[in-house]
């Protein structure tokens, strides 16, 4: 099969001393960063990526994403040893992993995670493997009416699906999409609302607001609660992983119900937090004696784990083949794609085999290596929570303006992260999302382009949008998802009326 | 096996209390910020309005887009202003209570010096007198545990970054020093 080979390219790519060396800083990196309290994988990602700047795009890729992998195993470390859930799709993991670590099962319940987190990126891996490309080659033939299309059914999705308040997701979308337009229109070459102030003639970076946003707004909301914490320190014997290892196939249909769960909502903007609950309560509802749950199940570690990793790669999937992250993560990988000088998006896949193939066998090693890792280093780790907050904080600030002023070489750029900080902190706790804004802000450019180009080849009939099958079917679908939640309201209560209407 | 078990605590003597005053409410925050978007919206849709938000003849004009996106943000502000002061439905819980403010501010105004600095000394230096500075009078460590962690974590930065992977920083005084 023509995948498999090009993924022996990849590996082929990736054997050299400089890359594996790159892949093993990485995962470190990462672990640290998830173990963190008040860092996570989009904000490690974010902070560590000016390291990449300058290095080739493949290496660049290869690190950050190992540190991604990193970050996803290290947030099971806080959850199951302190109670403490290091991201939000974390929040199942504790409710049989705590448990376990009380009951003296740490180092099971940890081996659980790490395994079944390793199931569920691997079985996305392989559906990014062969599905990826598949859907780039059929993109390859979108013009820009499909692209704008396809753009709006994601922002569509997020206001439709998600569920913070509608208004809410509507604001942070639209401050994103206007952020994303100031500085120079690319079209018409005319200046857009920066009124006469320089700094703003390059526009608002997507980076630099992320790691406002993220890194320097989570410090901000750490430092408010409560730091003492309390927990289990524990090491992990060859023992206890075969032991837990023999267990697995007992328990192959939740790892199978989790991976597809995962995989879906990994692919369609929603991500991680829903697959990883959903797989918990889908595990739990299917149980013979779901009252076990809760208290220490090791069934109740693996559903939400395999989730919530095969829902966070497959996230990738839409960005490579499309050039739309799937989550805030993807976003800031995308991102990084465009400061290395590459262009996201389906053409990807033919003009730069090297970096896409790369990037993919980097998934299937970084997962192995990364799971050898995390069972031998955890009592390191664990350990890392000792060190004082204080002395974590100033130089996560300090990473943070590094990051921040390499993108551009502007000082402007750094009051601009600390400013984003504040709005990040404010919105968080107003309840605004910000995975809107960070999607619009990186998709806003392309979006309007792709508006006005399909604009300026129709002579400015909005009847572009459905001149074809394939063109008018997403647009339709993404006004369906827009108005969804009024739809379904509709449905429920004709539905109540129908049904009442025989039995009066 | 033996006792692997072991219990890592760690202590937060200084943490905010539960029974500190709210400062202000969620509400009050939410509405102030809606009325901040409104006004953001008004501004930037008319400076949209001033580069032409209309349709010319090879389509929309490069106000269209950010100008229809400002009447969006503007509307959905208005509607969050009119939930709160008409409907009342969003509950007045307290945004921050004070302890939890002077934590906050606890790492905000230092964060604010350290930015300025930045411009003045260069980020090594800044970032030292940080780390240092943090990590004595917030977190209170002891005052050589503190200053050798910022003078290695400051050399481990300018190794990184200046020598090993060449990216460009903003550099002070003491850096010309030693001639970089």
């Amino acid at each position: 099969m023509e995948a498999v080979t090009l993924l022996l390219h990849g590996f082929a790519v990736l054997l050299t001393w400089k890359t594996l060396a790159l892949m093993l800083v990485g995962l470190l990196l990462g672990i640290f960063v998830g173990v963190l309290p008040g860092l996570g994988g989009p904000n490690g990602v974010a902070i560590l990526l000016p390291l990449t700047f300058t290095m080739d795009p493949t290496s660049a890729i290869v690190m950050l994403s190992c540190i991604y992998w990193g970050a996803l195993f290290g947030g099971a470390i806080t959850s199951i040893l302190f109670n403490i859930p290091g991201e939000a799709w974390s929040v199942a993991t504790t409710f049989d992993g705590y448990p376990m670590a009380q009951q003296g099962k740490a180092a099971e319940a940890l081996t659980a995670a790490f395994t079944s987190s390793f199931i569920g990126s691997f079985v996305a891996v392989v559906l990014i493997t062969f599905l990826a490309p598949r859907i780039a080659s059929f993109a390859l033939r979108f013009g820009p009416p499909e692209f704008f299309a396809v753009y709006l059914l994601t922002f569509c999705s997020f206001v439709g699906l998600g569920r913070e308040e509608k208004h809410k997701t509507v604001i942070s979308m639209a401050l994103g999409l206007l952020l994303a337009a100031v500085g120079m229109d690319t079209v018409s070459g005319r200046l857009r609302m920066t009124f006469g102030f320089d700094p703003l003639l390059r526009g608002v970076n997507f980076l630099v607001a992320v790691i406002g946003l993220f890194g320097i707004s989570e410090i901000l909301l750490t430092m408010e609660e409560r730091l003492a914490l309390r927990g289990h320190a524990a090491a992990i014997s060859l023992r206890v992983v075969l032991k837990v290892w023999r267990e697995l196939p007992r328990y192959w249909v939740t790892l199978v119900r989790s991976s597809a769960i995962g995989c879906w909502l990994g692919i369609t903007p929603g991500g991680a937090i829903a697959a990883s609950f959903m797989g918990y309560n889908l595990a739990k509802r299917f149980s013979k004696n779901p009252e076990t749950f809760g208290h220490g199940r090791i069934e109740g570690v693996f559903a939400p784990e395999t989730a919530a990793h095969a829902s966070g790669t497959s996230a990738l999937l839409p960005m490579l083949a499309l050039g739309i992250p799937g989550s805030g993560t993807a976003a800031i990988l995308l991102g990084g794609l465009m400061v290395w000088g590459l262009n996201p998006g389906p053409l990807l896949f033919v003009e730069h085999k090297d970096f896409v193939w790369g990037l993919i066998a980097s998934m299937y090693l970084g997962n192995v290596v990364g799971l050898i890792i995390v069972l031998t280093t955890v009592p390191i780790f664990a350990s890392i929570l000792r060190i004082p907050f204080a002395a974590v904080a100033p130089m996560i600030v300090v990473s943070c303006a590094i990051g921040a002023f390499a993108i551009q070489n502007a000082m402007f750029d750094v009051w601009l992260m600390l400013l984003f900080g504040v709005v990040g902190y404010v919105f968080k706790k107003i309840g605004v999302p910000l995975a809107p804004l960070t999607l619009a802000l990186v998709l806003g450019n392309r979006s309007e382009d792709a508006f006005r180009l399909s604009m300026i080849g129709a002579g400015g009939d909005l009847g572009v949008f459905w001149s074809n099958g394939l063109v008018g079917s997403i647009t339709t679908l993404a006004l369906l998802l827009l108005f969804w939640p009024l739809l379904s309201r509709l449905f429920e209560t004709a539905g109540r009326i129908l049904r009442r209407a025989p039995a009066s | 096996m033996a006792a692997i078990e072991s219990e890592i605590v760690v202590d937060d003597p200084d943490a905010p209390s539960g029974t500190s005053a709210p400062v202000t409410s969620t509400r009050s925050v939410e509405a102030v910020v809606y009325v901040v978007l409104l006004a953001l919206a008004l501004l930037l849709g008319f400076d949209n309005w001033r580069s032409g938000m209309g349709w010319a003849k090879d389509g929309p004009q490069s106000g269209y887009m950010p100008f229809y996106l400002c009447v969006i943000l503007a509307g959905a502000s208005l509607w969050g202003l009119a939930r709160i002061v008409v409907l009342r439905r969003v509950s007045s819980k307290p945004f921050v209570t004070r302890d939890q403010l002077r934590r906050v501010l606890q790492v905000f105004v230092p964060t604010f010096v350290f930015v300025a600095l930045v411009q003045v000394l260069g980020i090594y230096v800044a970032s030292l007198l940080l780390v240092a500075g943090f990590m004595r009078f917030i977190g209170r460590i002891a005052w050589w545990k503190s200053l050798l962690t910022s003078v290695v974590f400051a050399l481990i930065m300018f190794v990184t970054f200046e020598i090993a992977f060449d990216v460009i920083m903003p550099k002070g005084p003491i850096e010309a020093l030693f001639g970089f």
